[in-house]
């Protein structure tokens, strides 16, 4: 496992370029993850590497092709200070898990990382680092893996329920 | 405690009071998806499970990314949409009309109070209209076909006053970026913009929807100005609709509060590579530029070309300036067409495109090599937006876009 440190602010037209969003499959995405801005990461990142991120990670554009070409290109989680708000919620319905850990800033590239989620921690270097708890209605599409899955369970919505926060 | 007008649409929208926190499966009154975006909220509606979406007139479908088709894959993209609109029927208005967003509004599809999503992250624009309007991403959008609700996190707000009127060739979006500079990229996240104050009463819905437009830039769920007479005169036009009070009470709640004073303000550029770098225009005049681009869903209305051509005047473009000009819709077309601006572009030395994303896209033309610079009255000027990751883009309004391609280089348009 490694970590893929980024700065603040990246976007999502560094994360996947306008070119290619006629592309959908994850694979094929995740070739031209990064392309131009962090060249070296479509061809070394493996499965399971972790991306760790300042604040504001996947700010611009609604495309899911970001977090798509992340998690075909293997990365389970990224763990950023914060998120834009389409990015968050597109990563946690496509299945990327987004985790707002305040500290983040301070976990080196290649720090191996260790999170529990249920507890709401994580470990890097031997530092113990508070990480926020994904919120009830969307921990639920998480556990289901996904929007889609969590849909497929639906008949209907009833609308204007109250969730859990 | 009062209600913000966020709050209040939404408990409007669910007859009951609905504060800023809760979360809720809110009944969208449109859905716009369009040729980049598209595909991919229609497989996840099918993943879903979904076989009619939940109720076709309320889906607003075009192409306005890569029009008329750039690739044989952007091509099959939207074949398939056509064929997914034509089993659903759904109206699509293909390549037909331009960008999504000032189409949406141009067609009467967003009205004050009303929820609306789109799989585009500009739909905030809508706000212009007094609506409740976010930028979704596709398997959302998947879920809203279906279902025609979705879960939202209703916002808190930052409350924007602007007062005071602008100077000469200063307008709604030197005001913006000057926002956008003073909040930051990630300022309002989570959070829905209120635009109030005397300058955006004066403004027009053209000025208007610049603003709301931006509102993404800073992070925000939606960019909404309270719904006025400006507003309710332009919504009847297009729809039958009977106007009522929508505001936020006196005593709303809010996250912050920001006031500006315009009458000081002075052209703004947002520098290369983040929105919120905006500068005065006179800390980068004289900026060689390579490419202007005078459109988008941000600036690509009647009024900014009318913008654009009174700083023309009988003037040509600079000869190693490529100016490219894109009218945001037909209708926006036919009125510069109607009103001789087309004629006066073509002859100063422009390419008139017809109305789609353009350049700002990055992808469909008009992209940058390494090392060149682009001038545009779009909304982003992130690293590699419009091409290469080695190419700058700085941001401005129609007026200093059209002074700095007349010159070559970034120009006060107050200085023409």
């Amino acid at each position: 496992m490694r970590v893929w440190k980024f700065g603040d602010n990246i976007d999502t037209d560094a994360i996947i370029p306008g070119r290619f969003l006629t592309i959908y499959d994850p694979g094929e995405l995740a070739k031209h993850a990064f392309e131009g801005t962090r060249p070296e990461f479509a061809g070394e990142v493996k499965e399971g590497d972790i991306i760790v991120a300042g604040k504001n990670f996947g700010c611009g554009s609604s495309r899911e092709h970001a977090p798509i070409a992340l998690k075909g290109a293997g990365i389970t989680m990224v763990i950023a200070e914060s998120f834009a708000r389409i990015f968050y919620r597109n990563a946690i319905n496509v299945g990327l898990l987004p985790i707002v850990c305040h500290q983040a800033g301070i976990i080196m590239e290649g720090t191996p990382v260790m999170v529990n989620l249920d507890e709401g921690y994580l470990v890097a270097d031997g530092k113990r680092l508070a990480i926020e708890p994904i919120p009830g209605f969307l921990k639920r599409i998480v556990d289901c893996g996904g929007l889609v899955e969590y849909a497929q369970s639906l008949e209907e919505v009833p609308a204007c329920t109250v969730s859990q926060r | 405690m009062g209600a913000t007008i966020t709050e209040k649409i939404f408990s409007r929208k669910c007859g009951r009071d609905i504060h800023a926190g809760e979360v809720v499966m809110a009944p969208v009154d449109n859905a716009m998806i369009h040729d980049i975006t598209g595909p991919l909220a229609i497989q996840k509606f099918l993943e879903m499970g979904g076989i009619k979406v939940h109720n076709p007139d309320q889906v607003t479908m075009l192409f306005d990314h890569q029009v008329p088709a750039d690739s044989i894959e952007a091509a099959e993209n939207q074949v398939y949409m056509r064929k997914f609109a034509e089993s659903q029927g759904i109206h699509n208005y293909d390549i037909r009309e331009g960008v999504c967003h000032q189409v949406t509004m141009e067609l009467g599809k967003a009205a004050p109070g009303e929820i609306i999503v789109g799989a585009d992250s500009h739909t905030c624009m809508y706000g212009a209209g007094g609506a409740f309007a976010t930028g979704i991403g596709s398997t959302d959008m998947g879920f809203a076909l279906k279902f025609g609700a979705l879960y939202f996190r209703v916002p808190e707000t930052i409350h924007v006053v602007a007062n005071g009127s602008f100077r000469k060739r200063v307008g709604p979006k030197d005001l913006i970026l000057a926002i956008a500079a003073d909040i930051g990229a990630d300022g309002a996240t989570y959070k829905a913009i209120e635009f109030t104050g005397d300058t955006f009463r004066g403004m027009d819905m053209a000025g208007r929807m610049t603003c709301s437009n931006m509102a993404i830039e800073m992070g925000a769920k939606a960019g909404i100005v309270p719904p006025d007479q400006v507003t309710w005169d332009y919504i009847r036009q297009k729809r039958d609709i009977t106007p009522f009070s929508l505001e936020s009470d006196p005593d709303a709640v809010y996250a912050e509060m920001r006031t500006y004073d315009v009458t000081t303000l002075s052209p703004q550029v947002a520098v290369p590579h983040n929105v919120d770098l905006g500068v005065d225009v006179g800390e980068v005049a004289g900026t060689h530029v390579d490419q202007v681009f005078i459109g988008s869903c941000t600036n690509g209305r009647f009024e900014d070309l009318a913008e654009a051509a009174e700083v023309l005047g009988t003037r040509a473009f600079a000869p190693d300036v490529r100016v490219i000009i894109i009218p945001a819709s037909r209708t926006e077309y036919l009125k510069a067409l109607r009103a001789g601006l087309i004629e006066r572009f073509v002859e100063a030395g422009a390419l008139v495109e017809a109305p789609c994303c353009g350049p700002c896209m990055g992808g469909a033309f008009g992209l940058l090599a390494p090392g060149e610079v682009s001038l545009s009255t779009s909304n982003r000027n992130f690293r590699g937006r419009q091409g290469s990751t080695a190419a700058s883009v700085y941001l401005c309004s129609p007026a200093t876009a059209a002074a700095s391609a007349i010159h070559g280089k970034i120009t006060d348009p107050r200085e023409v």
